[in-house]
């Protein structure tokens, strides 16, 4: 009897808190796979973000570092840039990302940094109590917009991809999900993508994942699940938006 | 024989793996039985059904289920 699918080695044992049907564990089980399946694990420094996935160090069976919010880029590249042989991977949420760490993910992406950045896009600011981020859909309710976003008031949410692909620097940008079998595939060979780059020292590599966060959507996970679909991916098209390997760059 | 097993502790009941993910839908969350953390697991109601496809895994946030062949 032989074991096909189960907890990777790339996780400690340690019990996820995440709620029940949080996109954050499919998410660090893919990781988890990827740095035993790519031989990375001993020498991967990984950096656990502030929100919800803040106790990733916990989770993950690596080095990690847990910088201030939003920093993890510039603490990557100042670990990437002393020991090279290191694998960095910076793990964001979109508020840890787009609103306060905006500055540091653009110049990062900008100088073509040789990380990868795992980026959780569930729309909300999950660990706070669910206030609204810069990435909350036209209409949506959160704490702090409880009759839905007001885009007169309160702008248009930020898609990062593709506000990254806007700079000459980034090597691979590419939007997925993880609500579906599918998508989960999709997922998995990106973030394999993201990791690879960096091996192979291309530069800058972003993985966009539209993530569930039932708790805060106000939904149950299966509702969650659907509600990606409907929603949240056709606001933040799937794909990819920068792959220079494929451009032979 | 390919077979899936949850770890009943581990699983928070979401019920990701039991909503039409199943080609052969054996999966369904336990209406009589709760864990230590108050949750209702995923259960198998015919395991000699599995093909082994993984795809309840693939979508298990946890992961609480492992399969074998
Ligand atoms: C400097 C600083 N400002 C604000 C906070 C409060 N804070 C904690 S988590 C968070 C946002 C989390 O949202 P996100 O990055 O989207 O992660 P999620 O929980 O949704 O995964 C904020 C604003 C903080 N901890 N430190
Ligand atoms: S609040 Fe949302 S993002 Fe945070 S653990 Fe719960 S479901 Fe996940
Ligand atoms: S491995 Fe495939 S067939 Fe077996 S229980 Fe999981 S989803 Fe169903
Ligand atoms: S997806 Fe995982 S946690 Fe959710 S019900 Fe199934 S086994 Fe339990
Ligand atoms: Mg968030």
């Amino acid at each position: 009897m032989q074991q096909i699918f189960g907890r990777p080695q790339g996780l400690t044992d340690v019990l996820q808190r995440y709620c029940p049907g949080c996109g954050h564990g499919v998410v660090h089980r893919i990781i988890g796979e990827l740095l035993v399946k790519l031989n990375i694990r001993e020498r991967t420094v990984g950096i656990a973000p502030v929100g919800c996935s803040v106790f990733a160090d916990e989770y993950f069976n690596c080095d990690m570092i847990q910088p201030p919010h939003g920093r993890g880029p510039a603490v990557s590249t100042g670990i990437k840039r002393t020991r090279p042989n290191c694998i960095v991977f910076s793990y964001q949420g979109d508020g840890d990302l787009a609103a306060i760490g905006t500055a540091e993910i653009v110049h990062a992406a900008a100088r073509n940094e040789n990380i990868t950045v795992i980026f959780i896009n569930n729309a909300i600011f999950g660990m706070t109590g669910g206030q609204m981020a810069p990435t909350t859909l036209p209409g949506m309710r959160s704490t702090t917009s409880v009759q839905g976003r007001d885009i007169k008031k309160q702008g248009y949410p930020i898609k990062v991809c593709e506000l990254l692909a806007g700079l000459d620097g980034p090597y691979y940008l590419v939007r997925t999900a993880v609500n579906t079998p599918k998508n989960v595939i999709a997922t998995e060979k990106a973030i394999k993508n993201a990791f690879v780059n960096q091996v192979d020292n291309k530069g800058f590599s972003l993985v966009e994942i539209l993530s569930m966060c039932p708790t805060n959507w106000g939904m149950t996970p299966v509702q969650a699940k659907k509600w990606t679909d409907e929603s949240m991916i056709k606001y933040y098209p799937l794909g990819e938006y920068r792959n220079r390997a494929k451009e032979g760059k | 024989m390919p077979h899936v097993k949850i770890l009943e502790e581990v699983c928070k009941g979401c019920g990701l793996c039991c909503d039409g993910i199943c080609p052969v839908n054996i999966l369904i969350l336990s209406p009589g039985r709760i864990n230590s953390n108050g949750y209702h697991p995923a259960e198998v109601t015919d395991n000699s059904k599995c093909i082994g496809c993984g795809y309840c895994f693939k979508v298990c946030p946890e992961p609480a289920i492992e399969i074998y062949k």
